[in-house]
């Protein structure tokens, strides 16, 4: 792996540095504090830069940590081992309750939801009598390991970095993986990723208990190495500061978390140390400089230091090989009671005063290809989203092979083998291609956070990047396959939303719009594609409004006009029927 | 004949990818120009970065004054105007107050004045004009954005796009305003998908591939090239002209 | 309970509550427009108090100083950005706001400071200074990445408010300051005391309401801002100078946020770091109205100072772990209750 080597000179690196002779060891206890803050960042770059849930309370959770063993040693002579796993569950448990209320949060609410919770545990913490009040607990019990005591920071400095590297080895296990690329998706908002199965509220509360929990063991580290916790370092100020870590290295990299922490932790030590000398013993003036140099550093890199650092290196990504001959089962299919693969009878959709979608009726047969069309505002896409469950009608019946899903979230529609893609192009732009791909397959693999991490899941994971590759291939763009989906034209990545749709193995496809933004040649393509794919078995509901393209293809038209269904039946009919003239088509030849 | 808009030499890049390279064009007074191409092709790019939304490197000029130095801000108030792909209304501001602002630049009454032309031009906005731009249907928005580009008194106006997701209907209402436009002295500069409708109203008409123009001309030369038809025109024909 | 308390808790409250409201507003005003989360508000809270505090006892503030310093430094960054094409007008102009203006501020300054200068050239010299210093920092710290990230603006934000807090202890120590009240005027209404000062707090609460609300509602300038805060890109192409409606908004969010101080700090003793905390309530009543809404805003910043009171005597301890955990319930009621973001339109 292109990973691994780097992680293990790293790890040696790191593990010779307190040999050395003629370290100071106040260095020593600086690379302490950057491994005890490269920790709590490194959840956030799950959290914020990777899943997009910015944080401001971290801090907060390193005080569970903290204050879960200082209680636990010093009151109760639990050893400091023993309360590692309760100061994490602590941290765990705190996340799952603060967790189911954060994670509902959207938009901007999110961050200023933590600062609130953050400022207001900062303050129970310096209150609360049996967590010491303000003078926080004294006198915790050092880690030690039969009869060594690690009591020096060059002794804890192992334990501390030994958690850094692992928890980074984890991590990036995690994010290369079928949970991962669920993570990975969250940014983007959740629609699509849903569209394919991922319950996106549980993998938001996972990212979140995750990252609490390193957070967590970086407040028991702490608390080991200081042996005693005051409130100070769990308030407003240290969460702010550990989302500034995290964003200076370079918020979506694991690698950035670390880079941030060293860089800030370094930099406030030299202001620290040198500033007095330089401005006559000012106080406060490291708070002045610091701010004034995050300021900066923004305007400079605003995507942080880590992929400036990466973008300057002569690094080129290896190509990876593949093994497509794996093979992924297909997806086990849901009884139909119904001949007709997908009936809508009277569906309507009210938005407020506006009447989206007004009782409009009919139905996709197997082996079929049918058109929706219409002008802008028509209910189209309304009317997609009633079918994959995006938006619940408001009356109405819509069944897939008899099954009625109205109101079923979408995760549950695509069980059924409904699969979609979308008007305005819903792809992970950092992501490449396969991983796109690959999340279309996500509930046909089973592998979950823990065994990903461990990598235990590799045989599975083997099978899904197999299977997405022959969706790309399938679609024609094998040479694209390791791009970013971000750096494709637009209309290659509706394409690419195609193949996604086709690694769900449905029986129905939804398009909306495919063929906007192709040229003529390879919407000729894309038509060739749905015939075969509609000649293997499978159906096609898409809405286009290239006339030529649609009646070219299409077996059936369905006309929206104002969300009321104006006509239906054969191209050639649509294209005489006076209503449809009238509305849409305009004076046709 | 002097051009209003003169482009020489401009590429343009995304970091590393060039998305236009080499392109030259201009468009003079009184004239309609459309550049046709696929998506991809590098269109929208060329007009955001003639407008200023992006850099660009090469040369531009508008009625005689080089835009090199000038933001979009100062480009607007030479007369130059871009409806973006995405019309950016202001969609949780009244019809009015969007025309309003599409004047924040012009003494107040000139403003009224232009309010009444595209008032004329567009009846359906006048009709709707307590209404919240948001909530308009899909051509009504795109009649706002033109209304709203108006209302600055323009000499160029430059279309992104306009008959992205309408129904050919309202498209063909659309490009008879675009055409109307000439003889209300503003020249338009036109990108489109839409090849045929474009070159049916156009003056002159460039084709883009993949950030270079390959081909240029008088619209109906355009029309019936024979690469153009196959590339562009191709199913339009052979689905029968719909417009 | 006892009426006369609770009366007393009630007025205590809506006091405290109609600054909060203040600096809602301010905070919902400067993230409309720019998308800052603007945390150095409460800098301009201490910044607007112990400048006019120390004005009162005679002695020249740092922050004149500060102000003229960030005027070159934005003159500096105005030449740097426009070095492609210098014109004249250009140039002067910058001249003017970033040198004459502060160079001259600070020439008042030390013309009319002494013991007896009247407290209304204090105070309008103390939210002349607070509101140069707003006007650069935006040109300074946001104007260059105005078009990033939310999350990499309130980080800025965050800067902005370490490094001015640093120089608020340089500035004015870490001793606390009071100044004199604005007017020594008490109404008495059956058990409550109201005095001058506090009935001042209301009546400019409501005044600047009123005229938010007629600015953005019926003003041209209003309506670009407005503009700017729907959609950037689309107000620069009706020629709206965004980078124009940013100072705007950083100008009035100054000024409130001095003023804000002034209204306080003949009641209260401030510090050099008491801004923050104050800011930090202004701105749970900003996010409890959505940062959208200014009367809801309102409305909420009443309400935290009320349950503030309340909490501060029946719970003194837990006071801020109440206030500050408020605002959870309220958060996800909105979060529920807002259309989904993703929606698209076919």
């Amino acid at each position: 792996m292109t990973q691994r080597l780097p992680l293990i000179i790293f790890a040696l690196v790191m593990a010779v540095i307190p040999l050395l002779p003629g370290i100071p060891p106040f260095w020593i206890v600086l690379l302490d504090n950057i491994g005890l803050a490269a920790l709590v960042a490194m959840g956030l770059v799950l959290l914020t830069g990777v899943g997009g849930l910015t944080s401001f309370g971290q801090a907060a959770f390193c005080g569970f940590g903290a204050y879960t063993t200082a209680v636990l040693t010093t009151a109760y002579g639990v050893s400091p081992w023993l309360t590692l796993p309760a100061s994490l569950l602590v941290s765990g448990i705190a996340a799952v309750l603060l967790g189911l209320v954060t994670v509902r949060l959207s938009g901007h609410y999110l961050p200023l939801g933590t600062i609130a919770w953050g400022i207001g545990l900062f303050y129970l913490f310096s209150k609360l009598e049996f967590l010491g009040r303000n003078d926080g607990i004294s006198g915790i019990p050092p880690l030690s390991i039969g009869a060594f005591k690690m009591l020096s920071p060059d002794t804890i400095y192992y334990a501390i970095w030994v958690a850094v590297l692992l928890s980074a080895l984890l991590t990036m296990n995690l994010l290369d993986s079928r949970t991962g690329r669920a993570i990975r998706a969250l940014r983007r908002g959740h629609i699509a990723a849903e569209a394919f199965g991922v319950q996106t509220p549980r993998a938001k509360l996972l990212v979140f208990i995750y990252a609490a929990v390193l957070a967590g063991l970086s407040g028991w580290l702490y608390a080991h190495f200081q042996r005693a916790a005051n409130p100070t370092p769990f308030g407003a100020q240290a969460g702010i500061e550990y989302l500034f870590i995290a964003v200076v290295g370079g918020a979506g990299y694991v690698w950035g978390g670390v880079l941030g922490a060293g860089i800030v932790v370094i930099l406030k030590e030299v202001l620290q140390s040198y500033l007095p000398y330089i401005f006559g013993g000012q106080s406060q003036l490291e708070t002045i400089v610091f701010g004034i140099m995050l300021v900066l550093l923004l305007q400079l890199a605003p995507q942080g230091v880590w992929p400036w650092l990466m973008s300057r290196l002569p690094l080129k990504p290896a190509r990876k090989t593949r093994d497509t001959s794996v093979k992924l089962e297909h997806r086990e299919r849901a009884a139909g009671t119904s001949p007709v693969l997908l009936h809508i009878d009277k569906a309507r959709k009210q938005f407020g005063g506006v009447l989206a979608v007004n009782d409009v009726s009919f139905d996709v047969n197997a082996r079929e290809i049918v058109a929706l069309i219409g002008p802008n505002g028509a209910g189209k896409s309304t009317t997609f989203n009633l079918i994959t469950g995006v938006l619940a009608a408001t009356s109405g019946k819509i069944a897939v092979l008899g099954n009625e899903v109205a109101n079923a979230p979408p995760q549950e529609v695509v069980k059924l083998g409904v699969a979609r893609t979308f008007q305005h192009v819903k792809l992970v732009p950092d992501m490449t291609v396969l991983e796109n791909v690959a999340i279309g397959a996500h509930l046909r693999g089973n592998s979950g956070a823990i065994s990903s991490m461990l990598r235990l899941d590799r045989a599975d994971e083997a099978k899904l990047l197999a299977e997405a590759a022959r969706q790309i291939e399938r679609v024609g763009l094998s040479e694209q396959i390791d791009q970013l989906a971000g750096s494709l034209s637009l209309g290659q990545q509706r394409i690419v939303e195609i193949a996604r749709a086709l690694c769900v193995d449905p029986m129905l496809l939804l398009l909306d719009e495919p063929a906007a933004g192709l040229r003529h040649m390879e919407k000729q393509r894309l038509a060739a594609l749905l015939r075969q794919l509609r000649d293997g078995g499978m159906s096609v509901l898409l809405v286009e409004h290239d006339m030529g393209f649609v009646m070219d293809l299409a077996d059936r038209i369905v006309v929206l006009d104002f969300g009321t269904k104006i006509a239906e039946g054969t191209p050639a009919a649509i294209k005489r029927n006076p209503d449809v003239i009238k509305a849409y088509l305009g004076a046709a030849a | 004949m002097s051009a209003l808009l003169s482009v020489a030499d401009v590429h343009i890049a995304y970091g590393k990818v060039e998305a236009v390279r080499g392109v030259s064009l201009d468009v003079a007074d009184n004239e309609i120009v459309t550049i046709i191409g696929a998506n991809g092709a590098g269109k929208t790019t060329l007009l955001n970065a003639i407008m200023g939304v992006l850099p660009l490197r090469g040369r531009t000029t508008f009625a005689g004054v080089d835009m090199a130095p000038l933001d979009i801000e100062d480009r607007v108030a030479t007369g130059l105007s871009l409806v973006p792909e995405h019309r950016e209304l202001f969609g949780t501001m009244n019809v009015e107050d969007n025309l309003e602002l599409g004047a924040f630049r012009i003494a107040k009454a000139v403003a009224a004045t232009s309010l009444e032309r595209v008032y004329t031009l567009f009846p359906r906005l006048k009709e709707r004009r307590k209404q919240l731009a948001g909530t308009l249907s899909g051509g009504e928005q795109q009649m706002l954005a033109m209304g709203r580009a108006l209302m600055g008194a323009p000499k160029l106006l430059m279309l992104d796009e306009p008959s992205l997701g309408l129904a050919p209907i309202i498209v063909a209402d659309i490009f008879r305003i675009v055409g109307e436009l000439r003889s209300a002295g503003v020249s338009v500069l036109l990108v489109e998908q839409n090849a045929q409708a474009a070159l049916q109203i156009a003056d002159r008409a460039y084709v883009m591939e993949l950030g270079e123009f390959v081909l240029s001309g008088p619209a109906s030369e355009i029309a019936a090239n024979e690469g153009v038809a196959a590339s562009y025109l191709g199913f339009q024909h052979e689905g029968e002209s719909v417009i | 309970m006892n009426t006369t308390i609770m009366l007393f808790l009630l007025q205590d409250g809506i006091t405290n509550g109609a600054i909060y409201a203040l600096l809602g507003l301010a905070l919902v005003l400067v993230f409309a427009v720019t998308r800052v989360i603007l945390i150095p508000q409460g800098e301009f809270v201490t910044y607007g108090a112990l400048s006019y505090a120390m004005l009162a006892t005679g002695q020249v503030p740092g922050t004149v100083r500060l102000a003229v310093a960030m005027g070159l430094v934005a003159f500096a960054l105005d030449l740097f950005f426009a070095r492609k094409a210098l014109h004249v007008r250009l140039v002067m102009r910058s001249v003017a706001l970033n040198i004459v203006f502060p160079v001259a501020l600070l020439g008042l300054v030390y013309a009319l400071v002494g013991p007896n200068t009247p407290i209304a050239v204090n105070i309008a010299l103390a939210l002349l200074i607070v509101a140069a210093i707003g006007l650069f920092l935006y040109r300074i710290a946001f104007q260059p990445i105005a078009h990033t990230s939310v999350l990499v603006l309130l980080i800025a934000s965050v800067g902005c408010h370490l490094a001015l807090q640093g120089l608020g202890l340089v500035f004015f120590g870490a001793e606390g300051l009071r100044a004199p009240a604005l007017s020594s005027a008490a109404v008495t209404a059956g058990p409550l005391r109201f005095t001058g000062q506090s009935l001042a707090v209301y009546g400019l609460t409501i005044g600047f309401i009123v005229g938010l609300w007629l600015f953005f509602g019926y003003t041209k300038t209003g309506k670009a801002l407005r503009a700017t805060a729907v959609n950037r890109l689309g107000a620069r192409l009706v020629g709206i100078r965004t980078t124009l409606s940013g100072q705007i908004a950083f100008l009035l969010a100054s000024v409130i946020g001095a003023i804000s101080g002034i209204l306080i700090v003949p009641i209260t003793t401030l510090y050099y770091d008491t801004g923050f905390l104050i800011g930090l309530k202004g701105f749970i009543a900003a996010i409890i109205g959505g940062l959208v809404s200014y009367p809801l805003t309102a409305v909420a910043a009443i309400v935290v100072g009320i349950v503030e009171a309340f909490s501060s005597f029946y719970a003194s301890n837990f006071k801020e772990v109440i206030v500050f955990t408020l605002i959870l319930p309220v958060l996800v009621l909105r979060s529920l209750a807002a259309p989904q973001v993703e929606e698209e339109k076919d």
